[in-house]
């Protein structure tokens, strides 16, 4: 077998060195009652033409061919090849945590970068070195808000992406936490009245995401005084990150939780991601996930380490501020990789092209018959349209056409049937929009 | 080579009484088995804490140390000196790197803790065990 | 240097900066196609207030600096294909690079998690293909694969857990876990609502069993086992261990840590696990990337699989599908169905093996235990019963010269190796936790020993040269002590 280094000879040779008799001795300590006495019913082996071939077939049952329109938390933006080809270097792939610092100031000075990175665009003084994903980031800072206030409740928009609400409460279920929705009006935008009147002196927190998953960009200014002025925290979910390209930062925030999947990571049908939690100085030792900080040797050279350890597992064990062990390293490098090639024009220059595509493609809708737009708050490269029919029905006939098109929202929010969500990048072009038009046009056309 | 001016715990604290204010810290032996000290972790002013009771942690940077009061009562000032200079605690453990100061609910308490001439004995123990 | 250091020799390695460091107004990496549909007036559609003003201190520099800047620094790194990592519980082993090409195929890599099912026939055959390949190996049920790591799955286990003996009228109380147990398992049982008891270990090193059937009561929901241990040992009693539990009530989890050693060998629900995580990232050679990302599939028995996490993938003549009508779910433990990229690598690396697995963890066995039997002599073995995958000495002897396990794993790497697992098991002083995985040679394992011999040579007339190494890095040890003090956790301009 190719990924095994060792001739029958050599394995002999290292058996009766080790001082065995037989390949069976190695396993002597497992009770003869539960040693396997059949091969596994597994497929394989496969060779590298086949492995290829059996994956080209599984690609070929996909999408591949379809123009699609989904955003809803996961983005498709160009990713470019010269990432992928540094991504692939086997000092990045093939390394392992950077416990080591004297053997891994690659990896630790590139987390540093991305910590860096990530500050600039959420405006915010610290960051770390990603999570899992942003619904898992989303549900860390929750709890962090809560070991900061020392309160229970907490106050989350339904604005915010149905699938982030879901992992909170699974974990929210067993530390006492209580989560409690508040609505949107119908700008899409988190409804202000309905916080005011939940907010009182034990909520931890008040949750948000912006752009929200609807699109539309939250009022943050209006809903940090709210939290702040009830002595809880604003915690902001991101999960198009092209946004922070030309949205205003949410500064007032005193936790955001991101994802950075638009930054070079594909779809990859839903993971890996990469998740970050960006704070405030003052509540970084409250804050989970690996940390690298910038240090010298005994010579004065610098060098970067991982850094206040005591908050994580393998020493805290069960004080620790979360259980989390590994985090995206490879995931946070590539977005690092391509944010430095994208630089502060190229991110600009992205994030407009973004807004111009939207806005081009909500105008383009707008001129169907009976089709308009269903929030009236200001979005930035997803927005969700009314239809006079049924989304599924329009998406079906789409579909004939090899187009994935809106996704109706009717699945997450009962109360929004005939609504459906549309996304556009940089890398929609203007034919696949008219293509889109022109395909509900039709669609609508088609007698019930 | 411990003073004899105070009392101390199984745990390596040690209390220095002035009336029935009783000040708190960590002895010589307990900074040294933790290291360079990065960070402490103080209670509130007010805060009640029972004997035995964890009130703080002081963190190297491989490990995190539970402090606990050797006395029952409320905590009347914590060392502010502590926040940025942390490493007070290897550097004079005994003197300027004091933890708290709490006020006794029940100073007969102090009569149950080791004095200098048991606590040296028992670390001198607990030296054994290890290299054992 | 030593001409006993084979490995390593000199190198001239390039110097770097941070990037923000080269950056310049103007210069940029990346050029997008022009605009083919009218500008927008930023202002007007997002609210003035809304606008930004560029990023401050974002990198400005051309794809050639980019380019050189992260060779650069890749070039500081160690990694598994310059050689062996011996990491205790960490299975460093071999990263295919086929599962890196068929992860970025046309078809897998841009799928969106909310295309049709119709479009998605390719994802879930993946999907369903590794599930039922993880169910074979592990002994179990059921699987799933939504987790994103390691420490994700283990909470997922236990609030599996909690919601079956919730529905048997009583969720308990704590959870027992070994003092040998990984930082993650303590951790993990607070996050579940639990409270945590330890439990301590016999002088062989496995569980102590008159203590556990003492300590086994109605208030305990679960214990948490490695199997083997952190030790590398096979818990013999494993079955006595799992009747006691279920005799109480009280369910088994197994940490699958350590599975190398015993995928294709023995499987855990034939020895009494009710439920397990694996970690793709080490059994199934998915790429570590400097510290993630990994999977943590949790397989289980049947009666924990109405609790699953939602969606399950189901099939019916011949699609396959999401079914989300689950009501005893405990619901999401993340957005979407898990790390897909990691479980198609994890998929391709078991279709090259097939059941030729068997092969690779008795490769593991095997190496563990020649490293054993080759350093027995020179370092103290606190537990001498036969190991598995992995082994674990003290560093006793050389404590006496006053050299350290941390000292001699930094000496290590003048060595060309990148040091084991130190400090770790905390129930062995000083512990050296060595797993060489199947992925290395005999040529790699006789170096290594090679090179342990020669530093306990050195520690015992040298030891100087031992307790100052590295001596041959690019930079010497850190002040961890002032990072951690004064924490400098991003460069400002």
């Amino acid at each position: 077998m190719r990924y095994l280094p060792k001739s029958d000879s050599e394995r002999l040779e290292m058996l009766h060195a080790a001082g065995f008799d037989s390949f069976d001795q190695l396993f002597q300590a497992i009770p003869e009652a539960f040693r396997l006495k059949r091969p596994l019913a597994v497929p394989g082996p496969l060779s590298e033409m086949e492995i290829i071939e059996y994956f080209r077939g599984r690609a070929a049952e996909n999408s591949r061919g379809y123009t699609s329109f989904l955003g809803a938390g996961v983005y498709h933006h160009h990713r470019s090849v010269v990432a992928d080809a540094l991504l692939q270097r086997g000092e990045f792939l093939t390394s392992y945590t950077p416990y080591q610092a004297e053997i891994s100031q690659g990896t630790l000075q590139a987390i540093f970068e991305f910590q860096t990175l990530m500050c600039q665009l959420t405006g915010q003084e610290v960051a770390n070195a990603s999570m899992y994903d942003g619904s898992t980031a989303l549900t860390e800072a929750v709890l962090m808000a809560e070991r900061l206030t020392g309160r229970q409740r907490v106050l989350i928009a339904r604005s915010v992406h149905p699938e982030y609400r879901q992992v909170l409460g699974t974990y929210a279920k067993n530390t006492g936490l209580r989560v409690e929705e508040f609505g949107f009006t119908p700008s899409g935008q988190a409804d202000l009245d309905q916080v005011r009147k939940a907010a009182g002196d034990q909520v931890a927190a008040v949750v948000v995401q912006s752009p929200n998953f609807f699109g539309v960009l939250e009022q943050i200014p209006a809903l940090a005084e709210i939290a702040h002025g009830c002595g809880a925290l604003l915690v902001v979910g991101i999960a198009e990150a092209v946004s922070l390209g030309i949205a205003r930062p949410p500064a007032d925030a005193d936790i955001i939780a991101m994802e950075a999947q638009s930054f070079g990571l594909p779809p990859s049908y839903g993971g890996p991601y990469a998740g970050v939690i960006a704070t405030k100085d003052k509540f970084v030792r409250q804050m989970p996930g690996r940390l690298a900080g910038q240090t010298t040797d005994h010579q004065g050279r610098r060098g970067f380490v991982l850094t206040l350890a005591t908050r994580e597992q393998h020493i805290r064990r069960e004080k620790a501020t979360s259980n989390i062990c590994t985090n995206q390293a490879l995931c946070a490098l590539a977005a690092t990789i391509h944010l430095c090639l994208l630089g502060k024009q190229g991110l600009r220059e992205q994030a407009e092209q973004n807004v111009a595509k939207a806005q081009f493609a909500r105008a383009q809708l707008e001129t169907i018959p009976g089709v308009r737009r269903a929030f009236s708050g200001p979005v930035f490269n997803e927005f969700v349209m009314e239809f006079p029919r049924s989304v599924k029905m329009i998406d079906a006939d789409l579909l004939k056409n090899k187009i994935i098109g809106p996704m109706a929202l009717g699945r997450f929010y009962p109360e929004l049937t005939k609504r459906g969500l549309v996304c556009v990048t940089e890398t929609t072009t203007r034919d696949e929009i008219t293509r889109l038009v022109e395909g509900i046009d039709r669609a609508l056309k088609v007698p019930v | 080579m411990y003073p004899t001016d105070r009392r101390y715990t199984k745990e390596h604290e040690w209390i220095k009484l002035d009336g029935a204010t009783g000040t708190v810290g960590i002895t010589d032996y307990a900074q040294h088995e933790l290291g360079d000290v990065v960070f402490v972790e103080l209670p509130k002013i007010g805060a009640k804490i029972a004997a035995g009771q964890s009130f703080g942690t002081v963190e190297s940077v491989k490990a995190v140390s539970e402090i606990y009061s050797p006395v029952t009562g409320e905590v009347a000032e914590t060392n502010a000196v502590l926040g940025n200079e942390p490493e007070k605690i290897n550097q004079d453990p005994h003197g300027a790197a004091w933890l708290i100061k709490i006020k006794l609910a029940n100073p007969s308490e102090v009569n149950s803790l080791m004095d200098a001439a048991a606590y040296q004995a028992y670390i001198a123990e607990k030296q054994k065990e290890t290299s054992a | 240097m030593s001409d006993r250091i084979k490995k390593a020799g000199r190198h001239v390695s390039q110097h770097e900066g941070l990037i923000f460091e080269k950056s310049s107004p103007g210069k940029r990496g990346m050029e997008l196609p022009p605009l083919d549909v009218p500008a927008a007036d930023v202002a007007k559609a997002l609210g003035a207030e809304n606008v930004r003003a560029g990023v401050d201190g974002f990198p400005e520099v051309s794809e050639i600096e980019v380019v050189r800047h992260f060779t650069r620094i890749s070039t500081w790194n160690y990694a598994i294909d310059y050689g062996m990592y011996p990491l205790g519980s960490c299975t460093m082993k071999y990263n295919p690079r086929v599962n890196e090409f068929v992860a970025r195929l046309d078809g897998i890599a841009d799928e969106h998690p909310y295309q049709p099912v119709e479009l998605s026939q390719g994802c879930l055959r993946i999907l369903k293909t590794l599930e039922n390949i993880l169910i074979e190996v592990t002994g179990m049920d059921a699987v799933t694969l939504q987790p994103a790591a390691g420490a994700q799955g283990e909470l997922t286990g236990l609030l599996l857990i909690r919601a079956y003996l919730e529905s048997q009228g009583n969720p308990r109380k704590k959870v027992l876990i070994p003092d040998s147990a990984h930082g993650t398992n303590p951790a993990t049982a607070v996050i579940a609502g639990y409270a945590v008891e330890n439990v301590k270990s016999d002088t062989n090193g496995g569980i102590d069993m008159a203590r556990l059937a003492a300590i086994v009561t109605e208030d305990v929901a679960a214990l948490m086992i490695t199997n083997p241990n952190t030790l590398g040992i096979f818990e013999r009693n494993i079955s006595e261990i799992a009747k006691i539990l279920h005799a109480r009530g009280a369910l088994l989890y197994m940490d699958g840590a350590n599975m190398n050693a015993l995928a294709g060998i023995a499987r855990p629900g034939d020895f009494g696990v009710d439920v397990m995580h694996l970690n793709l990232h080490k059994t199934f050679s998915t790429p570590h990337g400097g510290g993630g990302p990994g999977a943590g599939p949790v397989a289980m028995k049947k009666i924990l699989e109405p609790y699953m996490p939602t969606p399950v993938v189901v099939e019916k003549d011949g699609k396959l599908a999401y079914d989300y009508n689950r009501p005893k779910s405990i619901g999401r433990v993340k957005a979407f169905y898990g790390n897909f990229g990691v479980l198609v690598r994890a998929l391709a690396y078991a279709l090259a093996y097939g059941p030729g697995m068997r092969q690779a963890s008795e490769d593991a066995v095997l190496n563990a235990n020649y490293i054993r039997k080759m350093l027995e002599d020179v370092y103290e073995l606190p537990y001498k019963l036969p190991c598995m995958h992995e082994v674990v000495f003290s560093d006793a002897r050389q404590k006496k010269n006053g050299v350290s396990t941390m000292d001699i794993a930094k000496r290590l790497i003048d060595y060309g190796f990148h040091p084991y697992t130190t400090a770790f098991p905390l129930i062995v002083h000083g512990a050296l936790m060595i797993e060489p995985t199947e992925s290395e040679s005999k040529e790699e394992c006789d170096q290594f020993i090679d090179a342990m011999r020669s530093i306990a040579e050195e520690s015992a007339t040298t030891p100087e040269l031992v307790k100052t190494a590295p001596h041959t890095t690019r930079v010497g040890r850190l002040d961890e002590v002032s990072a951690a003090r004064k924490p400098i956790l991003r460069w400002k301009p």
